[in-house]
């Protein structure tokens, strides 16, 4: 099938799976259900965009299908942020009901933490692999505050703690979804100016910058947008470490083609099908037992595996 | 015209192209030759603005490479290094057809398609041209990459060991094809061997290296001789004319 | 640094640890020992003690093992996903018997350590682009998807807060009677030293070893079922140090250089002073209360791990 085909083949499987998520078993009460149900798919449509969009841009910059930008340490930093302020403040304070207060503490936070990282580290050198190592030692740092917090905090406010720990759709904040959804068209609008590079990096540095590609800056600049697209939908839903790990292989292995234009539509567009799909099993067939990011994250983290035992096209 | 003025570069604080400067001049093969760890590649490298220089510059066309836009740079000289592992899947044709980046930005137009056409015509890669680049032999992904190269239709051409894992007949098949560049297209060609030998057989001029300063530099025929070479070397290379090229026997 | 001069600072820090802690023992009551006393000793201090030298040497040990195996300075049980592996494994063997007692905790812990390891041997062997920073990065990536995978369960059968306490190593809970699976390491660490030569041999390669006369898969073996086994064992009495085993052999080898058998009394004696020195440290900063080891180590060691990785990349370039 055509590229093009496929497209239009998933956006179709997409709507309509989006149409059954609103509609299906709705009852009588419209007023009540559709408008929340719409708020929810928005939420899981944009987490999913944002986190595929990234991935895939992550993928290609670092010429590597393994590595997902969470690995940076914007996952752990999230997760302390959380648990701090539930550890000082209490589950009670304004900053952990507050959606927004929360949200702009968040992200704020994330986005300074990116800055520094990407700052000290374009100074001393440009191997992208050092940087992400450094990422990810961070993440290892915050990670061990988290737990010992964790240890100390009291068991009722730990419960806190975990939901956050687990990405969930359930209850997002319609005012902050709309500055979501601003931030991240805002972000994705100004990748567009180095959409057109994507191709090219993906053959890497060397041939890039003989091919003309403003490098140094070009991969600064996404790595920004990155770190952006990462914060905004971590601090919206909480971490989905591995499913744009997920989405951006199977986007691979589905279009089998070097050009960007359809790997990004193609991998959007299976990230909002993975999510919207899985939160209809979760809500409807496990009915709550399980939250959906620890399933994506399963089956990304399996799907992963076998990618790797498979043949290394690392 | 290439002209490398002054030029430094620092590992770890210590010089691997210490103070080099050399005039690259039009129309002509030049090599670089040297043992190992002279900063040939290095040098190339900062020519074609893949390693940055800690001191110096380097004027192509009378303007300094930092004065110039990133493809406006590309449209004037390109590279080819010497390992080119690429991780995704390309045919050859998607292969060359990047190497118009730099005219169409990606959309490609009737006159850039021909270019690469015609690329694809003078590495004689046409009946391949659908294959994917894992499926090609060592040879025939040299002539790949060389023929994106072509696409790219830049004045200067600097290749860093392009004979590197290729047999003998593929070897003088490259050579050919790089010597056809200048005499057909009025290409400049710049590139690092280390055979001593292709060297003098192909190239028009030479510049020899060594612990990254230039020891000597002249025509061909005054750089493969004995007294020289053994300045570069440090071994006895005894010269032979065989056929009309100067040829070392470095093998005793 | 001479071996003596570790040989001291164990010793001096060995005494201190003895004698630091919310119960006032002093040297000089060493003789005039209450009952209490020589309870407290014997019961909580130097049981603290022996689990500390334990750990710190075998730990390290085992990270030697895995950098020379691979080849890479970075490799270590925290970064090739054992430790994440032998962490599902004592989750398995928690779901499947429910009061499940240490010594087979131990064992399945022991068989998903090892596992984790043998594929993450696999994944390096089909990688082409052998980047010394981007193999840790690999594994630390594999780490997380194992984690993932604990934390499916964990979530499924309410067992979070339980993994959450193997997170994080903590040697206040060694007591009497909850140790002593530690001294399985010894004999461990035995073999070690016995195969020191041929894991830097079969290092080299595949090939190189066979050319050698080396039976290449028996040793690989033994040296991942040496990691294995440590790591479980470890993390089941202690819990998870982060790092130790990259950052100790790293240490010894900028200044001793790269032989293995040289090394490795170096590197164990090494290895039990930092961990001391970071427990002491840990028992003093917020006196009386602890921070556990897992965080001191967690801190420091990110800290002299990013040092580590600066400085090869001045010498690699």
């Amino acid at each position: 099938m055509h590229p093009k085909g496929k497209i239009a083949a998933l956006a179709a499987f997409a709507l309509l799976l989006i149409a059954a998520f609103v509609f299906y078993k709705s009852g009588t009460n419209w007023d009540y259900v559709l408008p929340r149900r719409l708020v929810k798919i928005a939420a899981i449509a944009l987490t999913g965009a944002a986190i595929a969009f990234a991935t895939m841009v992550f993928q290609t910059i670092t010429n590597n299908r393994i590595l997902t930008p969470s690995i940076i340490g914007l996952d752990s930093l999230y997760m302390l942020i959380q648990t701090f302020i539930i550890f000082v403040f209490g589950s009670m304070s304004p900053m952990v009901i507050n959606k927004s207060v929360n949200f702009f503490i968040t992200v704020g936070l994330m986005m300074i933490f990116a800055a520094l990282l990407y700052k000290v580290l374009f100074k001393e050198g440009r191997n992208l692999f050092f940087l992400l190592l450094v990422g990810i030692i961070f993440g290892t740092f915050f990670g061990s505050i988290s737990t010992f917090l964790q240890v100390l905090i009291d068991p009722n406010e730990f419960l806190i703690v975990q939901d956050r720990m687990f990405a969930s759709f359930n209850n997002v904040n319609t005012d902050i979804l709309a500055l979501a959804f601003a931030l991240t068209a805002l972000t994705v609008l100004y990748a567009m100016r180095y959409a057109k590079y994507l191709d090219v990096l993906s053959l890497g540095r060397d041939h890039a910058i003989g091919l003309g590609v403003p490098y140094d800056r070009t991969v600064r600049q996404l790595l920004i947008v990155v770190a952006v697209l990462i914060a905004i939908s971590t601090a919206l839903v909480g971490p989905i470490t591995f499913l744009g790990l997920l989405v951006a292989n199977v986007a691979h292995e589905l279009f089998r083609t070097y050009r960007h234009s359809y790997l990004l539509t193609g991998s959007v567009l299976i990230s909002v099908i993975a999510l919207v799909g899985g939160q209809f099993v979760v809500e409807r067939v496990f009915t709550f037992s399980t939250t959906l990011s620890v399933i994506i994250n399963f089956i990304g983290g399996v799907y992963f595996l076998y990618l790797l035992l498979r043949e290394s096209k690392a | 015209m290439i002209e490398v003025r002054d030029v430094t570069k620092l590992y770890g604080g210590k010089p691997v192209v210490d103070s080099v400067s050399v005039a690259i001049a039009r129309n002509q093969i030049t090599s670089f030759i040297g043992p190992n760890g002279a900063g040939k590649s290095t040098l190339l490298s900062m020519i074609s603005r893949l390693a940055d220089k800690d001191r110096g510059e380097i004027f192509i066309n009378d303007r300094e490479i930092g004065r110039y836009k990133s493809n406006e740079l590309a449209r004037t000289v390109s590279i080819l290094k010497q390992t080119n592992h690429i991780n995704i899947r390309l045919t050859i044709r998607d292969l060359v057809s990047f190497g118009r980046f730099p005219y169409s930005q990606g959309r490609l137009t009737k006159e850039d398609w021909r270019y690469v056409d015609e690329a694809i015509r003078y590495m004689e890669l046409e009946d391949i041209e659908n294959k994917y680049l894992d499926q090609l032999s060592g040879g025939q992904r040299q002539r790949a990459f060389i023929a994106m190269v072509l696409a790219q239709d830049t004045e200067y051409v600097l290749l860093d060991e392009p004979l590197n894992n290729l047999d003998m007949k593929h070897s003088v098949q490259i050579m050919k094809v790089l010597r056809r560049m200048v005499d057909e297209l009025g290409k400049t060609v710049v590139f690092v061997l280390h055979d001593i030998n292709f060297a003098s057989c192909y190239s028009d001029y030479i510049v020899a290296l060594k612990g990254g300063k230039i020891v000597r530099e002249g025509p061909t025929a005054d750089i493969i001789d004995t007294p020289v070479l053994r300045e570069v070397y440090d071994m006895e290379i005894p010269i032979e004319t065989i056929g009309g090229n100067r040829i070392g026997i470095y093998f005793s | 640094m001479k071996k003596r001069y570790l040989t001291a600072a164990l010793i001096v820090l060995s005494v201190c640890s003895v004698f630091i802690g919310v119960k006032d023992i002093s040297p000089l009551d060493l003789f005039s020992l209450t009952e209490q006393q020589i309870q407290i000793l014997l019961v909580s201090r130097l049981p603290r003690l022996v689990s500390l030298i334990i750990a710190g040497t075998s730990m390290s040990i085992i990270g030697l093992i895995m950098q020379q195996l691979t080849r890479n300075k970075f490799v270590s049980p925290t970064t090739a996903g054992t430790m994440d592996s032998a962490r599902l494994g004592v989750l398995v063997a928690l779901m499947l018997f429910t009061s499940a007692a240490p010594l087979l905790k131990m064992a399945v812990a022991f068989v998903f350590a090892l596992a984790g390891t043998i594929v993450f041997m696999k994944i390096l062997d089909k990688i082409k682009f052998k980047d010394a920073i981007f193999i840790p990065l690999v594994g630390l990536m594999f780490g997380n998807i194992i984690s993932s995978i604990t934390t499916f369960f964990a979530y499924k059968n309410n067992l979070i807060q339980n993994i959450s306490s193997w997170l994080q190593g903590d040697f206040s809970i060694v007591m009497k009677g909850r140790y002593e699976m530690l001294y399985l390491s010894i004999p461990l660490m035995v073999i070690a030293y016995l195969y020191a030569n041929r894991f830097t041999v079969a290092g080299m390669g595949e090939d190189f070893s066979k050319n050698l006369g080396l039976n290449y898969r028996q040793v690989v073996n033994i040296g991942l079922i040496l990691v294995a086994a440590v790591s479980s064992v470890v993390l089941l009495t202690i819990g998870t140090i982060p790092f130790l085993g990259l950052i100790i052999p790293n240490i010894v080898s900028i200044y001793r250089g790269d032989n293995l058998k040289n090394n490795l009394s170096h590197t164990a004696l090494l290895g039990a002073v930092f961990v001391i020195a970071c427990d002491i440290l840990g028992r003093v900063i917020i006196y009386p209360y602890e921070i556990p080891i897992g965080l001191t180590v967690g801190v420091i060691g990110s800290g002299i791990f990013l040092y580590l990785l600066m400085r090869s990349r001045a010498y690699a370039s």
